[in-house]
């Protein structure tokens, strides 16, 4: 195995202040080895792959590279470039292309000489061909990149590395914004990548995946490489063990008889002219004791129903009813006090401010309340006898409740948040993408709280792109498409997986 | 290799520290120029300590000179607070000015007890005034308010000559454009015999007080707060984002406003063009110095009056330029620019990789 090994990370260490990200973290990659690395959230494998591509300076250890012939040589930490021309590629889960560019363009752009009097075109329009034809990860070339679906962008993403001859691939949550099929066509062009001898090192969340796709499983835990497995020789359940150090709780569903209807959307159409994220003609009814799961791939008018329900966005046509009140001038307090507790999807730009204490963002959606203010002034005892009393309860962990809400880590955010939403009795929850990238406790807890809220009487509106959460969480399951709704009878992945990537069957 | 990264949490020291440190600094690297101007550097502090606190009246000169500093110091610190760059403190504390003799010279003679009061308060509705306007644009149109209140400043500026050769043109003064006085009962009370600072300060010093009260204590400073810091997150959790900016700029452009009455109905008497030099731009250093604290705002308006003073008095004593107090308040703020990216990000020497190994 020693001839074929491409790449070795030795006990690599970063330290942020007083947490360890990575504590001597050593891995081992070979030639045409498809290794994935998984973790809780925070767990550090962004942190160990930002070392690798030279965003980060590790505070120890070393990484060595094998050069074309095979000798193994140290790399230059904390530069980009120098992993770059060591052949090591990363396609980030933002994609960074320009997007007025053709992808072909994009593709050579930055690798080519900076004062050349003229492009060679015409070679690197065959060298890519070469690498289309050989792996499968076709793209139009001539396309403006804005033009392109997101599966597209990240064919775009991975030619870019490959054009650039990397050796080593390492593709952070690649599938976190494809369709099921779009996913296993990925796949299968690794496959034929791997096949000509590149190594690929994934990042990913899903188990599932995981467990197809790669040939060896690293994990990560508080920093620390806690195992690596053979792919043969692993299973959901010990990985999942691996991962959280113990067996993840299952969700216990129980059935119920949904209620009154709690939220009515009739004909709701919102047109946005600069991007994909529009609806037309949305109905939708959640009853009470109900969670209503709405699975789809990102960008095709989550956020925009999601900033209807909220109130941050008035529809240009189409009426909301919340408890069976018309809701008139929708704005996010009149939502607020309608009964509408809403988890946002980026939980630290719009559910908290970072700069304000834990305390004072559980009672920022209520300051109108007495309990809060007494004429106009914050009652700052009842203010700490709430943050107290709600941190207990939701097991909000973090340095105190006068502290930054930013010092938090995001599960407890999430907690924060829910406790807030909670607190106040809404009849609706609008929870979009609640459980994304926390880690697997947190993400129990707060699918535990949504059950629990739909016990009490509250209905939910799920709004997730990971579809084993909605099959896990929803009583009833509608596909958000381009910007239109369909609701699904059948729980099957292929059938809902097909009606995301819009085929109507 | 020199590595930038931003730190997990600023310290306290930090945060108190390097205002203080970036003063001190600053004060060292105004030296060179004084050296090179031939000052013995000692002495030449000497005599600026001994301006500012070497007499009552040093002292009381030094007091006058913070006053309208103050009061445009927590006008860029509140409206900063908020993320409202109001740049325009200057030309708003013109059109406090012009408020205050144009109801104090003579438009109305009233008793003292009443006149005062409504220079006061017309003087801070102008300011306030001057600051809706680019507050309207940026809620309604988002027109940025960095540009819209720094060309009003010109504006106003060249507003202020026309009504001093015109309307508010003083007939006995011998053709010099300048404003009648304000009539004897219309001026701030002094506070001490035969010196020249006036109850502005008090004025000043009590709204700094009222206005760290309200940030902490507040819902409006809850408000105020959240909408700077997160105004995705404040707007989301139900708080009138625009209600709240339009609400600050209207203090923020009435505390401008209060400079311009200080300065006229307080020290005086009259208005020119000449009125302020610059103290709605100083005023800017002055917050960011305090690190936007309106308590902070007194204290730092305390120290650069004190550098203003100490070195005009120094210029004199040394037989030096007096520019040099305004490079000592350059310095202080490029001093704290760099001081506050010192809190903020952790600057770090590293080895390249043969070293590591």
């Amino acid at each position: 195995m020693t001839e074929s090994k491409v790449l070795s990370l030795n006990a690599l260490s970063k330290r942020f202040g007083s947490v360890v990200a990575n504590d001597a973290v050593s891995l081992d990659l070979h030639r045409g080895e498809v290794l994935a690395l998984l973790g809780e959230n925070g767990a550090g494998k962004t942190t160990l792959m930002n070392m690798l591509f030279g965003h980060y300076m590790p505070d120890g250890g070393s990484i060595d590279v094998a050069a074309p012939n095979g000798e193994m040589q140290p790399l230059t930490l904390g530069h980009p470039q120098a992993a770059l021309s060591a052949g090591i590629g990363m396609v980030h889960q933002h994609f960074t292309l320009a997007e007025n560019l053709s992808a072909l363009d994009n593709i050579t752009l930055g690798s080519e000489p900076l004062f050349a009097l003229r492009r060679d075109r015409a070679g690197a329009r065959a060298k890519v061909q070469g690498i289309m034809d050989r792996t499968g990860l076709v793209a139009p070339l001539d396309t403006p990149v804005g033009k392109l679906s997101v599966g597209e962008r990240q064919r775009v993403e991975i030619l870019k590395a490959l054009y650039r001859d990397a050796r080593i691939l390492v593709l952070d949550e690649p599938t976190a914004v494809l369709t099921p099929q779009e996913a296993d066509t990925l796949f299968e062009n690794i496959g034929a990548m791997t096949g000509d001898g590149l190594a690929v090192i994934f990042i990913s969340h899903k188990l599932r995946e995981v467990l197809a796709f790669s040939h060896r499983i690293a994990v990560l835990r508080h920093g620390i490489k806690v195992g690596e497995i053979a792919t043969s020789d692993a299973d959901e359940r010990v990985i999942a063990r691996m991962m959280v150090g113990e067996d993840t709780p299952v969700t216990q569903r129980d059935a119920m008889t949904p209620g009154a209807p709690v939220l009515t959307l009739s004909g709701i159409s919102v047109r946005n002219p600069s991007a994909r994220d529009s609806l037309t003609d949305v109905n939708l009814t959640v009853h009470a004791h109900e969670i209503l799961g709405i699975a789809g791939v990102s960008g095709n008018g989550q956020s925009a129903l999601a900033s209807v329900i909220s109130g941050l966005r008035r529809p240009d046509s189409g009426s909301i009813q919340v408890d069976g009140d018309e809701i008139l001038n929708p704005d996010p307090k009149t939502m607020i006090k309608a009964g509408v507790g809403r988890i946002p999807e980026d939980r630290h730009h719009d559910g908290i401010v970072g700069a304000m204490s834990v305390a004072e963002n559980m009672v920022i959606e209520r300051l109108d309340d007495p309990e809060v203010q007494t004429n106009g002034l914050m009652n700052r005892s009842a203010m700490a006898a709430n943050a107290e009393k709600l941190s207990q309860a939701y097991d909000v962990r973090g340095p105190g409740i006068n502290a930054r809400a930013r010092l938090l880590s995001g599960g407890n955010i999430q907690k924060l948040i829910l406790a807030r939403v909670f607190e106040q009795g809404a009849r609706l929850i609008l929870a979009n993408q609640p459980i994304r990238g926390l880690d697997m406790g947190a993400a129990a807890e707060v699918s535990r709280r949504l059950l629990e809220a739909r016990a009490g009487g509250a209905g939910v509106l799920l709004i997730s792109e990971d579809l084993d959460e909605i099959l896990g969480l929803a009583d009833r399951i509608m596909v958000i498409h381009d910007g239109q709704l369909t609701e699904v009878t059948s729980r099957n992945r292929e059938d809902i997986g097909l009606k995301m990537a819009g085929e109507h069957t | 290799m020199i590595r930038i990264e931003p730190r997990t949490a600023p310290g306290r020291w930090m945060t108190l520290g390097v205002p203080v440190l970036s003063a001190v600094i600053a004060l060292a690297l105004a030296a060179i120029p004084l050296a090179l101007a031939g000052a013995d550097i000692t002495v030449a502090y000497g005599e600026m300590v001994k301006g500012v606190f070497g007499s009552v009246f040093a002292f009381s000169e030094m007091l006058t000179r913070a006053t309208p500093l103050m009061f445009t110091g927590l006008a860029a610190a509140l409206a900063f607070r908020a993320k409202l760059w109001n740049i325009g403190a200057e030309g708003q504390l013109y059109l406090g000015a012009m408020a205050a003799v144009a109801i104090g010279a003579g438009a109305v003679d009233i008793p003292g007890i009443f006149l005062v009061p409504l220079i006061v308060i017309l003087g801070a509705a102008a300011g306030a005034a001057g600051m809706a306007v680019p507050a309207l644009l940026k809620t309604r149109f988002g027109a940025d308010e960095v540009v819209t209140t720094l060309l009003l400043n010109f504006i106003i500026l060249i507003f202020v000559q026309m009504m001093l050769e015109g309307a508010l043109k003083d007939p006995m003064s011998l053709g010099w454009p300048q404003s009648a006085p304000v009539l004897d009962q219309g001026m701030l009370p002094q506070l001490m015999p035969r010196m020249r600072v006036h109850s502005g300060l008090i004025l000043a010093l009590v709204l700094a007080g009222i206005a760290q009260f309200m940030l902490a204590r507040s819902v409006w400073g809850f408000r105020l707060r959240a909408v700077g810091e997160n105004a995705a997150a404040a707007r989301h959790a139900g708080i009138g984002v625009n209600r709240s900016l339009f609400g600050v700029a209207i203090l923020s452009g009435g505390l401008a406003g209060l400079a311009g009455v200080s300065e006229v109905a307080g020290l005086k008497g009259y208005l020119t063009a000449d009125l302020s030099p610059g103290f709605g731009y100083t005023g800017i250093v002055v917050a960011m110095l305090a690190g936007l604290s309106p308590v902070g705002v007194v204290i730092s308006a305390l120290f650069i009056a004190s550098v203003f003073v100490g070195a005009d008095s120094m210029s004199r004593a040394m037989g030096v330029s007096s520019y040099l107090a305004d490079l000592v308040v350059s310095m202080s703020l490029l001093c704290v620019l760099i001081g506050g990216f010192v809190a903020r990000y952790r600057i770090t020497r590293t080895k390249t990789a043969e070293g590591v190994a």
